[in-house]
């Protein structure tokens, strides 16, 4: 199969411009689900569909890829979106942070800091916050537009009266610009700081939930907590096994039966990086 | 001095069934309002137009604010009557189920109007819900547990105190102790006279038994057919009704 | 004295809707005074409507026609066509109405029970509860039932802490309807006492005795229902 057969980046021009204007309002009202008519992708759902459908909305064939799977390069999800990318739009690729001009991830914010050049694709399972404690749309929507979020608040507390502090240690939710509160996608509380006041252009997709939202370049994004138990980021108590960095984002491997373990860098180019510098 | 809540030819159809027809009359601050009737009198209906949850098909219900304003309910904003009603107002279901959050804990759902209305401060949350816990007499190590736990009567008074951490002015009850075993009612009914004593509510309580009405209002209204055929003081109405219909119903009652 | 309760032609009978819409004739064009600091004794045979007519002045019953007008701080008000919460407003502050049978709300205590009429009235609760207290005594309740509800108290127990219960709160206007009706001896002796001094406090008092020779030490004329 040759990329001829396919338009650009696999989807046709009407569609694009449809996601486009999409996006363009999810910029517009920043940290708002937009609606959005989401195509069938030649992938199933819960491998990135949304994020895939806004990466080709807004590719060029000038762009370098990067796509990103919990941090690393080379993981299934990863691997299967940069070629499907290389084949349908025939753009650079690279696992470089830095040389990158749009990124797709899925559960990470690269370790590296991101700069205005660049876009970041996040891919969403469940775009709305809110979901746990209200099951139906009409009243999220409604709550939203009031902006009645004190029930984000509750599941907080049954975190913090549960285990003592707030548990919750991914897709944490946060308020974008003061005004709407979203979920970040499954990233971990440590990348929450890294949402705000970013540089680049930051893009939210669900295609099974078909809703794109979007924090714009330097807007404000303020993780929710409460008054006497703030938000704090995890902390490990050993630094990376490989690169030896202390203020990277680890993952647990477990090396044998005996439960032998380490904890390395999730994000897989920082990581050889630092260990380059060395 | 104005009235807290009134009604002006309240009256909702359901296509050519009406649920209740031009009912009118006017509560204040402090008292303790009874609708009486038999099941598909419409006093529910009357209740959920009221309380803002059904729109009435003709009328006007008005509503005294905190901030001395008189306004109706259908011309407010809808974030001013979801405000409204989740600060000012309580609403106590008959079954605690549609009134409770049953998926959080028992201090999460007592918690829960303090955090809408911007109370951030855990601490505080957690000795206010504790606090509430105790005045429904429910043990204090019971507020990390689920409402699933709970007991009929004990849901019930959970569902109370959820209600009233705000502080309202104003408690709509939907057959409060129904479904309940007559000891855990009692019980029920004491807790909710001494609170409504005790804070100086005003309380509409529709119930289809007079025992309730007469322990818990000092006024009672009493629907047939989705009118208000008699209404007047608890006592009047129990001991000296006029209605045929409430003559019926009183003269129904067992006596223990 | 003045008068500080005046019945007007006041006429009442009952409908029985379930018994084929039967009229009960009560009593037609009643005219009565009571004045502060007397206290007048309703007499006839019993049916006539002696505890009607004090149900009526509480407001309990609905007259057919008349007047039923009370004196208070804001003035006179008739009974019979004032508001629900005008009535409930006489009722906390003028109309106090003492019966033989107590309604008894479960788990609350007999001094709350005598104390709520004036905590009604915003007298802070230690206050309340210390006149409370001191009425039970007079009473010859036990202080050791004063922290338990009555519901478990003995009939005459009972209609003592009812007693106390209206004496309590030093109403304008007081109905007494058979107040010393199963109590012995000494305890009649003392309802009639509480009588006497709320007479001397200037209350205007109407009541049903059963018993002549009480009717005659508390009351100094009567009223026949005959």
């Amino acid at each position: 199969m040759n990329a001829p057969a396919y338009n650009f980046a696999y989807l046709n021009e009407q569609t694009k411009r449809m996601i486009r204007r999409a996006i363009l309002k999810a910029i517009a009202v920043p940290g708002y689900q937009v609606p959005f008519a989401s195509r069938e992708m030649p992938m199933p759902y819960g491998w990135g569909t949304g994020g895939v459908q806004v990466t080709a909305a807004v590719l060029t064939p000038e762009d370098t890829l990067k796509v990103i799977d919990q941090g690393a390069d080379d993981t299934t999800n990863a691997v299967s979106i940069r070629k499907f990318f290389v084949k349908t739009a025939g753009v650079a690729t690279t696992e470089r942070t830095e040389e990158a001009s749009v990124i797709q991830t899925r559960h990470r914010i690269p370790e590296a800091p991101l700069t205005e050049e660049q876009i970041l694709v996040f891919q969403v399972p469940i775009p709305e916050p809110l979901r746990f404690l209200e099951p139906r749309e009409t009243e999220t929507r409604t709550m939203h537009a009031l902006e009645e979020y004190g029930v984000m608040h509750v599941k907080l507390y049954e975190d913090i009266a549960q285990y003592g502090e707030i548990a919750t240690t991914y897709a944490y939710p946060a308020k974008v610009a003061d005004r709407y509160v979203f979920d970040p996608s499954p990233i971990p509380k440590f990348d929450n700081p890294k949402l705000d006041n970013c540089p680049a252009l930051q893009l939210f997709g669900a295609g099974r939930e078909k809703r794109i939202y979007a924090v714009p370049p330097y807007t404000k994004v303020k993780s929710l907590d409460f008054e006497d138990h703030p938000f704090e980021v995890q902390s490990w108590s050993e630094p990376c096994a490989l690169c030896g960095s202390c203020h990277s984002f680890l993952d647990e491997i477990v090396m044998d039966d005996k439960g032998t373990r380490m904890f390395v860098c999730s994000d897989s180019d920082f990581c050889a990086r630092q260990r380059g510098e060395r | 001095m104005t009235a807290l809540l009134s009604a002006q030819s309240v009256s909702k159809s359901y296509g050519a069934r009406a649920g209740c027809m031009d009912v009118c009359f006017d509560l204040w601050p402090g008292e303790v309002l009874a609708i009486v009737g038999e099941s598909g009198s419409g006093k529910t209906t009357l209740l959920r137009c009221l309380s803002g949850h059904l729109p009435a098909s003709s009328g006007k219900v008005h509503y005294s604010m905190r901030d001395g304003r008189h306004v109706a309910l259908d011309e407010m904003s809808e974030a001013e009557r979801r405000l409204l009603m989740r600060t000012d107002w309580g609403f106590v279901h008959q079954d605690a189920r549609d009134g409770l959050r049953m998926g959080v804990s028992a201090g999460a759902n007592v918690g829960e109007r303090m955090m809408a209305v911007g109370e951030r401060h855990y601490g505080h949350i957690r000795a206010t819900a504790t606090d509430w816990l105790e005045r429904v007499e429910i043990p204090e190590d019971r507020i990390d547990d689920s409402p699933w736990s709970y007991s009929g009567g004990m849901r019930q008074r959970l569902q109370i105190a959820r209600n009233l951490v705000t502080s309202p002015r104003l408690v709509f009850m939907d057959e409060p102790t129904g479904g309940l075993d007559v000891s855990v009612q009692a019980r029920l009914l004491d807790l909710i006279r001494g609170l409504v004593k005790r804070l100086d509510l005003a309380a509409i309580v529709v119930t289809h038994d007079l025992a309730v009405a007469r322990l818990l209002s000092s006024r009672m209204m009493v629907m047939q057919q989705g009118r208000v055929i008699e209404q007047g003081l608890t006592d009047q109405i129990l001991e000296d009704p006029q209605a045929p219909y409430t003559q019926l119903l009183v003269s129904s009652v067992l006596q223990v | 004295m003045s008068a500080v309760l005046k019945i007007e032609n006041l006429s009442k009978s009952f409908v029985l809707h379930q018994q084929a819409g039967v009229r009960i004739p009560v009593f037609d064009c009643l005219n009565a005074e009571v004045e502060a600091g007397e206290a007048v004794a309703v007499t006839g045979p019993s049916g006539r409507g002696k505890s009607s007519l004090l149900k009526l002045v509480y407001g309990t019953y609905r007259a057919n026609a008349g007047a039923i007008n009370v004196l208070s701080n804001v003035g006179w008000t008739d009974v019979v066509t004032a508001a629900p919460r005008d009535v409930i407003e006489l009722r906390r502050d003028v109309i106090g109405y003492v019966t033989q049978f107590l309604r008894v709300i479960p788990r609350v205590p007999a001094e709350m029970v005598v104390a709520e009429p004036m905590m009604d009235r915003g007298i802070v609760q230690e206050q309340a509860l210390e006149r409370a207290r001191t009425l039970l005594e007079r009473l010859n309740i036990p202080e050791r039932l004063w922290h338990l509800s009555p519901m478990t108290f003995s009939g005459g127990e009972q209609q003592r802490v009812n007693i106390a219960r209206g004496f309590a709160a030093h109403f304008p206007i007081l109905l007494l309807d058979e107040p010393t009706a199963s109590l012995d001896t000494d305890n009649r002796n003392r309802v009639l006492e509480l009588v006497a001094e709320a007479r001397g406090q200037g209350s205007a008092i109407l009541a049903v005795f059963h018993d002549e020779a009480e009717r005659r030490i508390a009351c100094s004329r009567s009223i026949g229902l005959d």
